[in-house]
């Protein structure tokens, strides 16, 4: 008997040990302070939500009820470049539904955004909130924008 | 030897299962079960006890009680096809009785024999037989209709007085009458036209049927977006809570800071007279300078003043907090000090983000013949579920609409996860 809740306890701990260390093996790659590539990427996007996005789209990316959609799992945001990309230049003016909530708020045209800053706060966005999807990159936007203005 | 290995190994293991057991416990038990024991979850002062009567009927928006223990409530995205849901309370349960009208929306009230219900477009009313129960729910009539909504502050707030007059809140299709909407850096249009047709409120028959605007009367302007209203019988007055704009820091960045954005401006309490002007889009009202600042928009710093023909609120709040329920408490249940003074449902914000969000309670506003009398309290708090969901803006609940049972109880709804709260108080 005291063999079993020994055993099972042994077996609690290292189940308990091993959440502890994903969890940490998860936290780790955030506190590195990359330079390059999609990590600076990401970084640099973070520092324009923040500024541009963070006030409807949230800090967590989940949005508001019935206002402002959000950025989570959204076939919007992993989906179509060419679309979202369009959606930041142009702004967005017809009520959303995502899961069967509808979101209605009005999004202004985010063209004062350079090309650059377009691209890295999409890849941010596509790579945080618990989403995963390739970069945006500065040429996708500078293409779009182009396409954009002549229509 | 056998002590020792109690000591070395036996007891860490122990202590780490005890640690397990611990975390496990320590999630909050489901409402019901915390109803009675902690007030459903509620903050109140000493005396008063929270109650949930029901959750889960929906986005359960603007309610109406009556004297027979009948709760109207609103449903602002259909159930089951839908718009009105009949709860019948027990005491310290309720039960849905029935569910009709094939319309969303938000406003209810009852008033002189009918029960009164928007959409986004239309008022309605049903006709009540002597216990207060619709005798046709499904042929409503229409008291007006064409009235305007397009993607923003579409929900239509009523409220009768005791003169054979239907207010409606008609809310700005805008933030602050930009060229473009919420666009950074974009100018207010001059002359803003959507005052001609929104952004304040109108007054109808009440029982005359299928009127349009022109048949209404603009009874109060420049009022970006109204939810709580209800009439003043000390003075006879209509009092109403506006939701003031958005997005100072989005759109003026060189002028406002994402903090001074969170907190500016005021969502104010306004004593309307008709005729009166409230200022959107051209002012908003500073609650730390005290004064109606002339908005970005129009010119303004975030110092200069503006508005010399705009009325000044009767009281001004925190920013964002979203107030979406006015009551004015006329019972004799609760204690002396409660008579007459107004409730405030504040939704909880979400434009104070990145900065921590805040609101999701109740409010007690003091008054005296008519007018605001004193600092304003929280009343009931804990909507939210925790601090951290307040600050984050994850709210499990958000108190809505408000209103008061005959035997001076009163009720709040929730239009996040569809509970009705019942507030009662014993000496």
């Amino acid at each position: 008997m005291r063999v079993k809740i020994i055993v099972s306890c042994v077996l609690m701990m290292l189940m308990y040990a091993g959440v502890q260390a994903q969890v940490k093996h998860k936290a780790k790659p955030k506190a590195k302070h990359a330079t390059t590539g999609l990590a600076a990427s990401i970084a640099k996007g973070k520092t324009v939500y923040m500024q541009t996005c963070v006030s409807c789209h949230q800090v967590d990316g989940g949005g508001v009820q019935n206002m402002n959609p959000p950025l989570i799992n959204t076939t919007y945001v992993l989906g179509d470049k060419t679309k979202l990309i369009t959606i930041v230049l142009n702004g967005f003016n017809e009520s959303v539904e995502i899961e069967g909530n509808t979101y209605s708020n009005t999004m202004p045209s985010h063209d004062f955004l350079k090309d650059e800053d377009i691209a890295n706060v999409l890849t941010f966005v596509r790579n945080s909130f618990g989403n995963k999807a390739p970069a945006v990159t500065t040429a996708e936007v500078t293409k779009v924008r182009a396409a954009v203005k002549k229509t | 030897m056998k002590n020792r290995k109690f000591i070395t190994v036996i007891l860490p293991l122990v202590a780490v299962c005890g640690l397990i057991l611990l975390n496990a416990l320590k999630s909050d038990p489901p409402l019901k079960h915390r109803n009675i024991a902690d007030n459903a979850g509620l903050t109140l002062p000493a005396g008063f006890t929270g109650t949930a009567l029901i959750t889960g009927i929906g986005s359960a928006r603007h309610i109406a009680v009556t004297p027979q223990g009948n709760i109207y409530v609103k449903i602002n995205k259909l159930k089951n096809g839908k718009g009105i849901v009949v709860l019948h309370d027990s005491g310290d349960k309720a039960e849905v009785v029935s569910s009709f009208g094939d319309f969303a929306g938000t406003g209810m009230y009852i008033k002189n024999g009918y029960l009164y219900a928007s959409s986004d477009e239309n008022v309605y009313r049903f006709k009540l037989d002597a216990k207060n129960e619709v005798i046709n729910p499904e042929h409503p009539e229409t008291i007006v209709s064409g009235l305007i909504s397009r993607h923003e502050h579409e929900a239509k707030a009523i409220l009768l007085d005791n003169a054979g007059n239907l207010y409606v809140n008609i809310g700005a299709y805008s933030n602050s009458c930009q060229v473009k909407d919420r666009q950074k850096g974009s100018m207010g249009q001059k002359g803003c036209p959507i005052l001609d047709s929104a952004a304040g409120i109108w007054q109808f028959k009440a029982d005359k049927l299928n009127q349009h605007y022109s048949d209404g009367v603009r009874y109060a302007t420049g009022l970006r977006n109204v939810m709580g209203m209800d009439w003043n019988y000390q003075d006879n007055q209509l009092f109403v809570m506006q939701h003031g704009r958005d997005q100072l820091h989005d759109i003026f960045p060189e002028i406002f800071d994402q903090k001074q954005s969170s907190l500016l401006p005021a969502e104010c309490l306004y004593a309307i007279n008709k005729g009166d002007n409230a200022g959107w889009p051209y002012i908003y009202y500073d609650q730390i300078q005290h004064k109606k600042v002339l908005a970005p928009e129009y010119g303004g710093d975030g110092k200069k003043a503006g508005g010399e023909n705009a009325i000044d609120p009767a009281a001004a709040y925190p920013g964002h907090l979203a107030p979406n329920g006015l009551l004015f408490y006329t019972g004799n249940q609760f204690p002396a000090k409660y008579k007459n003074g107004a409730f405030i449902a504040f939704h909880g914000s979400w434009n104070r983000a990145p900065e921590p969000q805040a609101g999701y309670f109740v409010v007690f506003q003091p008054f005296k013949n008519g007018k605001p009398d004193g600092q304003w309290e929280i009343f009931a708090n804990g909507f939210s579920g925790s601090q951290a969901q307040t600050e984050s803006g994850r709210a499990e609940h958000r108190p809505c609409g408000l209103a008061q049972g005959a035997d001076g109880s009163l009720y709040v709804s929730d239009d996040s996860k569809g509970t009705i709260y019942k507030i009662t108080y014993k000496k």
